[in-house]
């Protein structure tokens, strides 16, 4: 099923595209400057759609199958978001057109920061963060200069829960802030003794995830909330979960202060093989100040004769610029479309059945794999794929073995705290009938792992391709191909 | 001729806020409302909920707080798909886009011909609702797609390897202060960096590197300063030299001296680029480059208002373990297939969480893929042409705006295709006149260099044709003839 890459597609005096000849005199070039190779392929067009198409086909994606990958959010990405951010008006323009000439763009900024504020109770939100991780660097660094502008530097530590993404303690290292594990409790909630332990006048702060990374709403979110507060820190709320929570249950209610949400994942904006994202982050008014430049205000209402007016501006004690320009604009675009489509109550309807489809699959198959903290989940669920009578098998196998099924696998071994983690998440936009064939497939995996394990030990058989030997390409370390040596010698 | 900025509530048919109607549950729940991109019908509801043995939907919100649960948003219903279209159309057309006026505004993002297929490439949603390649056997499509990007890239810019990309070409540069930074484990803490790098990455810079306590030196030279006037601002203290190439004001400079007195005192050398600029130039890496990253948005990524682009980032092969970001690469599945997967994941935060060196998780992705596709179909020829194309309007547009009276253009230093004008008035004012006129002037350089308010930074790219150039000149000579 190899493909030939695009370098072994080349050969010399092939051209892809020719441009318009020059229509101005020629310059003369500057000769100390020049380049003499440039070692780039030559491909015919045909060619370059034909190998583009034809990896592409090697991909899993939503749109040819079910993805429950859990933390991740993988719902159908609606066309027509597609369409919207393709409109001339909005692909062509440049960031730094005179804002007069953009006002179409900055109010839909404006009415983007203005849904998400109402959605999760935030006073203001900025759109600038370009991912999730981006939001979270971002959300810390707006907690750090809170403190630092109320004189109150030796608040260095950052709490976070044991279950978190590993994004979060890197995100507050890349800040200068010192990070400190907290464990969960046998419920999957923070454990408030062991919050309250670590609370004194060093505490900047704690992240988190609600509902957690175990797929559970955090039952002690008020009163962990309440106890950092009373002890100066603020709390930063990782918007990854969001899907759970649209029209139900508003972040900033639970006393969070600053959040980031991903627009990939709960505003079906496509997940694009890993990027772009869009992480905006919303605040508490107290931190609204603080927020990234620029934010897009609208500095005049306008009345029946004259238009309401947008602007750029900067937040009187910003944190300053966290990438260039306002953000990832034609995420943005995608994601207000997805909204005002839905509506507010198409919003709770995502959230309901979000939750819905999760308990429903953990529910079928929670009698034969193990689910660590046994409630309600919210829009995902952690199983623990550990069974006695099958000792050689672990998640990694059953992954595996889900792919000759047609399935993509859920999440592996995340969260940490739950030996050979099975994350699953099926998302509010699948029917019940995949949903069902989802977990007979998993009931079936569990009888094959107990009665004949080498069919999991020796997936996917189903693909286009075996297993791949991740240690050789670590330890070979070809990180690119190029031209051979010899190309274009006769 | 320039269109009436419309009222945003005529614009808009979701008007924000909406009248606060009183809450009724029932209605809230009621089917109608919620099958919006659901599949369920009320047959699947109940039967799924009758085995999680629950009653209603909202019993599977038992566990949380009652104080604040189904708050009433004030939000809008929801729309067609024909009335969403119809309201964006709309949004839309009161932005002015460089199609309908003349531009030659650039610092930073360029308006370049997007080949078409780069974007029927792009369309295809086995790459963009796929998510990051964690399952290699039925991944290839975007690993095979990183591993060309990164492959095309080292090509490029002659550097031994590229990571699957950063954000943009701020969060590049920032990372490339970041990975110095680590490089030294904190030891050293003095970063040399040019004020001719575009200014939007020197304030990405300040802000991701709050914590860390760092020195920045060289930003408070004269702009018209060169690159060897920061030689003597390197010490033993120097994490870093970095330096734009063009630099912001679009100059060509012989980066020789800077890198060997930046080796000297054994510091890391790094450069950002214009991808463009190197179908002519010379790469960095004759330069010694131990960094290169750049803006990738030339690379067939659409103005898009600022967002999402491309975050280039290339390095020796003797850093490639201090390099963040996601790294595909080759090896074989069980049957000797040759495949990639992702690599070097124990730099990474999933697996080393505080210890990373960074937090980033992902790459740019689908943006990435609009990279490798425009760079494949392009290839050397075609980057060459292109590349030439640029030099050779923005030298015209250059030599035409020297002959209007008081317009100025320093003969001396090389550009590629931006240049600075010095004008007769404050650049606001000559933007205002040409934007009066319809025409995008440039970049108003006293917005962020007080000392430069009567400098013009122009961008020309293949999409100007001789007549905008001329057109530009023309409205420039009415206003400013002796």
């Amino acid at each position: 099923m190899t493909e030939k890459t695009i370098f072994e597609l080349s050969r010399p005096n092939r051209k892809g595209l020719r441009f318009p000849a020059p229509d101005v005199p020629l310059a003369e070039l500057p000769k100390d400057f020049l380049r003499e190779n440039l070692p780039l392929p030559e491909v015919p067009e045909n060619e370059v759609v034909r190998h583009f198409t034809n990896i592409s086909q090697l991909n899993h994606s939503v749109d040819n199958g079910f993805y429950p990958l859990g933390s991740c959010t993988m719902k159908y990405n609606p066309k027509i978001n597609e369409e919207a951010a393709r409109l001339p008006g909005f692909a062509h323009i440049h960031p730094l057109q005179p804002v007069e000439t953009v006002q179409g763009a900055l109010g839909l900024m404006h009415e983007t920061q203005q849904w998400l504020g109402e959605i999760s109770g935030f006073d203001a939100v900025s759109l600038q963060p370009a991912a999730g991780a981006h939001g979270e660097l971002t959300g810390v660094l707006i907690i750090r200069a809170y403190h630092d502008s109320r004189g109150d530097t030796k608040r260095t530590k950052m709490l976070v829960p044991d279950s978190a993404h590993g994004t979060n303690p890197a995100s507050s290292a890349m800040s200068g802030l010192e990070i400190v594990q907290l464990t969960s409790d046998e419920q999957g909630n923070i454990d408030l003794k062991a919050l309250e332990a670590e609370c004194d006048d060093t505490l900047a702060g704690i992240m988190i995830t609600n509902p957690n990374t175990l797929g559970l709403f955090d039952e002690n979110i008020v009163e962990a909330c309440q106890l950092v507060h009373d002890h100066g820190g603020l709390v930063y709320g990782d918007g990854a979960n969001m899907n759970a929570l649209l029209g139900i249950y508003r972040p900033a209610e639970s006393g969070i202060d600053v959040m980031h949400f991903n627009l990939h994942k709960t505003f079906s904006t496509p997940h694009g093989g890993g990027g772009p994202g869009s992480g905006p982050v919303g605040v508490t008014k107290e931190l609204a100040e603080f927020l990234p430049s620029p934010v897009v205000a609208m500095t005049s209402e306008g009345d029946e004769q004259n238009p309401a007016f947008y602007d750029l501006l900067v937040p009187e004690k910003s944190i300053g610029r966290v990438k260039s320009f306002h953000g990832h604009f034609g995420v943005v675009v995608r994601a207000f479309t997805y909204m005002i489509r839905l509506g507010k109550n198409g919003l709770l309807g995502v959230s309901t059945h979000a939750v819905l489809n999760a308990n429903y699959i953990q529910a079928r198959v929670k009698d034969v794999y193990h689910i660590p903290y046994e409630r309600l989940c919210m829009h995902e669920f952690v199983t623990e794929a550990i069974w006695e009578d099958a000792p050689g098998i672990r998640a990694l196998d059953i992954s595996k073995r889900l792919i000759d099924f047609g399935f993509h696998p859920p999440t592996n071994y995340f969260p940490l705290i739950v030996h050979e983690a099975l994350m699953i998440e099926p998302t509010e936009t699948e029917t019940k009938e995949t949903l069902d064939a989802f977990s007979d497939a998993l009931m079936q995996i569990a009888d094959e792992a107990k009665n004949d394990p080498d069919i999991l030990l020796n997936a996917p058989t189903n693909a286009p391709f075996g297993r791949f030997d991740e240690v050789k390409a670590a330890k070979d370390l070809i990180l690119r191909t190029q031209l051979p040596e010899d190309y274009g010698v006769i | 001729m320039r269109k009436r900025i419309k009222n945003w509530k005529e614009i808009t048919k979701t008007g924000y806020p909406v009248s606060l109607l009183s809450i009724d549950k029932d209605q809230l729940f009621a089917e109608k409302d919620l099958t919006m991109y659901t599949p369920h019908t009320q047959a699947d509801r109940d039967a799924m909920l009758k085995a999680i043995g629950v009653n209603e939907l909202e019993d599977l919100f038992q566990c949380l707080p009652d104080k604040g649960k189904f708050p009433n948003l004030e939000l809008p219903d929801g729309i067609s798909e024909m009335e969403a279209l119809d309201e964006l159309q709309f949004i839309s057309s009161v932005n002015e886009t460089p199609q309908e006026l003349v531009s030659f505004l650039g610092a930073g993002a360029y308006n370049h011909y997007i080949p078409a297929v780069v974007d029927s490439i792009l369309r295809r949603s086995e790459f963009y609702t796929a998510y990051t390649p964690y399952q290699p056997e039925i991944a290839q499509g975007t690993l095979q797609a990183i591993f060309e990007y990164q492959s095309l890239i080292a090509s490029l810019t002659g550097m031994d390897v590229s990571n699957a990309s950063h954000y943009d070409g701020a969060t590049a540069v920032a990372e490339a202060v970041n990975m110095a930074y680590h490089n030294f484990r904190g030891k050293r803490r003095k970063i040399v960096l040019s004020n001719a790098v575009n200014p939007q990455y020197r304030e990405t810079i300040q802000t991701y590197m709050k914590g860390m306590d760092l020195e920045f030196v060289g930003e408070d030279l004269d702009p018209e300063a060169g690159p060897d006037d920061l030689i003597e601002l390197i010490d033993e203290n120097t994490a870093l030299v970095l330096v734009q190439y063009p630099d912001f004001f679009g100059r060509i400079f012989d980066l020789t001296k800077l890198s060997e007195a930046a080796h000297a005192k054994k510091a890391l050398f790094s450069v950002h680029i214009n991808p463009i600029s190197l179908g002519l130039l010379k790469p960095p890496s004759e330069f010694d480059a131990d960094i290169v990253t750049g803006e990738g948005q030339p690379l067939g990524i659409p103005m898009s208002f600022g967002g999402p682009y491309l975050g280039l980032f290339a390095t020796k092969k003797q850093y490639v373990r201090k390099m963040a970001g996601r790294l595909a690469g080759e090896t074989v599945d069980t049957h000797g297939n040759r495949g990639y997967v992702l690599t070097l994941n124990t730099r990474e935060q999933h697996i080393r969480r505080e210890q990373a060196t960074s937090n980033i998780c992902t790459n740019q992705g689908l943006i990435a893929l609009a990279s490798t596709v425009y760079l494949s179909l392009l290839g050397k020829s075609g980057l060459q042409e292109l590349a030439k194309l640029n030099y050779h309007k923005a030298h015209y547009a250059a030599d035409k705006i020297s002959t209007v009276p008081g317009f100025i253009i320093n003969p001396v230093q090389p550009f590629f295709n931006e240049f600075v004008v010095h004008c007769p008035a404050p650049a606001e004012e000559v933007n205002q006149h040409l934007l009066s006129r319809d025409i995008l002037g440039g970049y108003d350089l006293g917005m962020v260099y007080p000392s430069q308010k009567y400098e013009l930074l122009v961008a020309v790219t293949e999409m100007n044709t001789r007549a905008e150039i001329d057109y530009m000149v023309e409205v420039l000579e009415e206003e400013y003839h002796d």
